[in-house]
C-alpha cells in the first residue's frame, strides 16, 4: 500500500483551508461563517503537529495549543458580537445586517 | 494500518467539512462540526500528538461546540433564506476551488518528493509531560501572555453580551 507522508497531512490541510474558505465567502448565515472560521484554524493546526512530527520536535504541537487557545477566545467575542448585534437588528443573515448603511 | 486509518478519517474529515458548508440549518453544520473534530483528533494521534488529540476533543468538541449550539438556541436561527446567486460565482467559484486544491497539493507533494513516511508510535515524545515542561520554560512568556489574552476574551464577552443598563 502507498506509505502516507507529512504530505498528505499537508494536502488534508489545503483542503480544509480552502473549504472553510468557500464557506465564509459564501454563507450569508453568521453562525455558519464563524463555523468555517473554526474549520481554517484547524487546518493550520494540522500543519503544525504534521511538522512537529516531521522534525521529531515538540515546538509545533506547543504552537497549536496556542492556536486552540486563541480559537476559543475568537469563538467566544464573535458569538458575543453576534448576540449584542441581535439585540438590534433580531437577523443573522450578514447581508441584512445594514444599520451603518444609508 | 495506520495507511488505512489516516485515508478513512481524512475522508470523514473532508466530507463533514463540505457538510458544515453546504448544510443550510445551523444545527446540521454545527454536528458535521463535532465530525470534523473528532476526525481531526484521530489524525493527530496517527502522527503522534497525543495531548493535542485530547485538547481537540475537550476544548473543540466539547466547549467550543456548547457554546456554538448555545447561541443557535438563544438566536433562533432557521434556515437560510434563499438568496438570487451570481451566475460568476457559480460557473467560475466551483471550478476554481478544485484547480486551486490540485495546484496546491501537486506543490505539497512535489515539495517534499522523499519525505520520511509517517508511522504511528514513531514520534513518542510529545505527551503531556515534554509538553508542560517546555510550556513552563522555554515558552512561558508567550503562555503567559495568553492568558492574558484569554482573561481580555472573557471580560470583552460579558461586556458585549450583557444587556444595557439604564
Amino acid at each position: 500500500m502507498h506509505p502516507v507522508t507529512p504530505s498528505h497531512y499537508l494536502a488534508l490541510s489545503v483542503a480544509l483551508l480552502l473549504i472553510g474558505t468557500a464557506g465564509v465567502l459564501v454563507r450569508r448565515n453568521l453562525v455558519i461563517v464563524l463555523m468555517s472560521l473554526e474549520l481554517i484554524l484547524n487546518a493550520v493546526n494540522i500543519n503544525l503537529v504534521t511538522f512537529s512530527q516531521y522534525y521529531q520536535h515538540t515546538h509545533g504541537q506547543i504552537f497549536a495549543i496556542f492556536v486552540i487557545t486563541v480559537a476559543v477566545a475568537e469563538a467566544a467575542l464573535g458569538l458575543g458580537i453576534l448576540i449584542a448585534l441581535f439585540r438590534n437588528k433580531p437577523t443573522v443573515q450578514a447581508d441584512e445586517i445594514d444599520l451603518l448603511k444609508w | 494500518m495506520d495507511v488505512f486509518l489516516f485515508f478513512l478519517f481524512a475522508a470523514i474529515a473532508v466530507i463533514c467539512a463540505v457538510n458544515v458548508v453546504v448544510q443550510t440549518h445551523p444545527i446540521s453544520s454545527a454536528l458535521s462540526l463535532v465530525g470534523v473534530m473528532g476526525a481531526l483528533a484521530v489524525l493527530y494521534l496517527l502522527l503522534g500528538g497525543e495531548f493535542i488529540a485530547m485538547a481537540q476533543v475537550i476544548v473543540y468538541a466539547g466547549a467550543i461546540m456548547v457554546l456554538f449550539i448555545f447561541v443557535i438556541m438563544l438566536l433562533n436561527a432557521g434556515e437560510e433564506s434563499k438568496q438570487s446567486k451570481s451566475l460568476v460565482a457559480q460557473f467560475l467559484g466551483i471550478p476554481g476551488f478544485f484547480a486551486l486544491l490540485v495546484v496546491l497539493a501537486f506543490g505539497i507533494l512535489r515539495l517534499f518528493p522523499n519525505a520520511p513516511r509517517v508511522r504511528f508510535g514513531e514520534f513518542t515524545s510529545a505527551g503531556a509531560e515534554e509538553l508542560g515542561r517546555s510550556l513552563f520554560t522555554q515558552y512561558l512568556l508567550p503562555f503567559e501572555v495568553v492568558t492574558v489574552l484569554i482573561l481580555i476574551a472573557i471580560v470583552g464577552a460579558i461586556v458585549l453580551a450583557r444587556k444595557e443598563m439604564d
